[in-house]
């Protein structure tokens, strides 16, 4: 049944013939579409049964291929998360110094590492590692992985901490200043721990972001993750290159719509919360409202958005 | 200090990744929108389709959608879009995927535009007349469009950024020649050097001037 909405009264008798006509066009668009993907399928015998068996009737597949990827492809988003969650408070606390020059190194550094593929800095870690440190071969990709990423998320992190802590109340940080708190007291015992809060919604997009971005660790360093297991995986089960994708793509679709909803939740949580200061730093409120160069002010903070998965 | 620059078409490299970046920002575009009307439209289907067009696709790593048009589209299906040549049908599908990829963040974009519409500027359009698509075309979308400037910019920048990808399928723009030269240089910080400044100067300047131009055209309530 259709709803009125902003954008749309509540159908009258020519409203709904007009929706029955298009929902039948576009029916018939869509089959076109699905029937030609499946006919083309067909055509290069990737439907047939022995091409998708291997996922559904043996272990195989999963233990051989698909675990260790996607055990890989978690390790590397997780280490990520780790060491990027930190250096991003830093940095974001950093730009919110009292001390001009501090803002100005903290702001340079963040919006250096921000402009900047993050494959570009992972092609710079893997060479900078081959030459300069002793890590061996088969583990230079993952530490290349990692550091790219590290470098990127934390600069982003520091612009959800900024705004985490941004968003809080003005009144919070007078009324710590008028008890006779000390700078770093004020950050560290009222606006720290209540922006924690607002910003976790943020925060576990993000890992969205990381856990997509690990796939050109596979694409292009040798990092034997989820989307690298394709290829030998399709050469063991006789070209089933359709099937494998498909498998792959179902299984980083499940773990990134699990965090998606999870932070979803999440901010729903806080936003009615009782205990709550009323902060939420939602997924889209840093990566959409400042553009590189610009600042963020406290009214961009706060609003619908989609989610930032760049 | 810079000698062992000779040799490499650096720009060559980076004028691919503006003809990617250009070309998957149009077609993004298109799609984007006809996906946000689809998601406004009082036809279900359209918007079941459009949501779960977006949801799917934003969960899948471009990397994996990129790698799949090649292994999948070409290499499996034989889909060359029309060009014969290698370079050419590369280029073409990794256009087609950034395609596939961004217009669900376009279209994410323009929908939360489309919320800053105010509900009687639509009622006053509906009064006066108007149907369906003509208060989207004349009354919403103009309006959401300038409220979006913004966020389409961050779109734009994050696809400039990831169209270093397209080195997965043998596209040969900025990435791939730095791959290629780190591997036969031995100045591995200042390569880096370069290229990071490279996209410096190709993200930067877009943020500011569109950052600039958001200001400019939001409505003001």
């Amino acid at each position: 049944m259709t709803r009125p909405t902003v954008l749309y009264d509540a159908p009258g008798p020519r409203a709904r013939r007009h929706n029955l006509l298009l929902t039948v066009l576009f029916l018939i668009a869509l089959a076109g579409v699905l029937w030609w993907v499946f006919a083309s399928l067909a055509d290069k015998n990737q439907l047939a049964w022995d091409k998708w068996e291997p996922f559904f009737t043996t272990s195989g597949a999963w233990t051989t291929f698909l675990l260790p990827g996607l055990k890989n492809t978690v390790i590397a988003a997780a280490l990520a998360m780790v060491l990027a969650t930190p250096l991003g408070a830093l940095f974001g606390i950093a730009r919110l110094s009292d001390h001009g020059w501090v803002r100005a190194a903290a702001g340079t550094v963040v919006e250096f590492f921000r402009a900047i593929p993050v494959l570009i800095l992972m092609l710079f870690a893997n060479a900078a590692y081959a030459k300069f440190t002793d890590v061996s071969p088969d583990s230079r990709p993952l530490y290349a992985v990692v550091t790219g990423l590290v470098l990127y998320n934390g600069s982003v992190l520091a612009e959800i901490v900024r705004a985490g802590i941004l968003a809080l109340p003005r009144g919070q940080t007078d009324a710590a200043k008028a008890i006779g708190l000390r700078k770093n007291q004020v950050m560290r015992y009222v606006l720290l721990p209540q922006s924690v809060n607002a910003m976790m919604p943020a925060i576990v997009s993000q890992l969205v972001v990381i856990v997509k971005d690990t796939a050109l660790g596979g694409a292009l360093l040798g990092f034997s993750e989820l989307l690298a297991s394709v290829r030998p995986m399709s050469a063991n089960y006789g070209a089933n290159t359709i099937a494998c994708f498909t498998v792959v793509a179902v299984i980083f679709v499940l773990l990134n719509l699990a965090l998606t909803t999870f932070a979803g939740r999440l901010e729903r949580r806080l936003r009615s919360g009782k205990r709550s200061t009323g902060a939420v730093v939602t997924a889209g409120a840093v990566e959409e409202l400042s553009t590189p160069g610009e600042h963020v002010s406290r009214d961009d903070l706060d609003g619908p958005g989609p989610q930032a998965g760049h | 200090m810079f000698d062992f620059l000779e040799g490499y078409d650096l720009l060559g490299a980076f004028w691919v990744t503006i003809q990617l970046t250009f070309w998957s920002a149009i077609g993004s575009l298109i799609w984007g929108t006809l996906l946000a009307a689809m998601r406004v439209s009082p036809v279900p289907l359209m918007r079941g389709f459009g949501t779960v067009y977006v949801n799917i696709v934003r969960n899948i790593p471009l990397t994996v959608i990129i790698v799949f048009t090649s292994l999948g589209l070409f290499q499996t299906l034989g889909v060359t879009l029309g060009a014969d040549s290698f370079k050419t049908i590369n280029f073409r599908l990794a256009v087609l995927g950034m395609i596939a990829y961004t217009a669900a963040f376009v279209c994410e974009a323009l929908r939360s535009g489309i919320n800053t519409v105010p509900l009687g500027q639509v009622e006053a359009a509906r009064a006066i007349g108007l149907r369906f698509p003509q208060v989207l075309l004349l009354i919403v979308l103009p309006q959401a469009f300038r409220a979006v400037v913004g966020p389409l910019a961050n779109v734009l920048i994050a696809l400039t950024k990831n169209t270093t990808v397209a080195s997965a399928i043998g596209v040969f723009e900025a990435a791939a020649l730095m791959k290629t030269m780190i591997e036969n240089e031995a100045q591995v910080i200042l390569i880096s050097a370069v290229f990071a400044f490279g996209f410096i100067c190709l993200t930067l300047p877009v943020g500011l001037l569109l950052g600039w131009v958001s200001k400019k055209v939001s409505v003001k309530r």
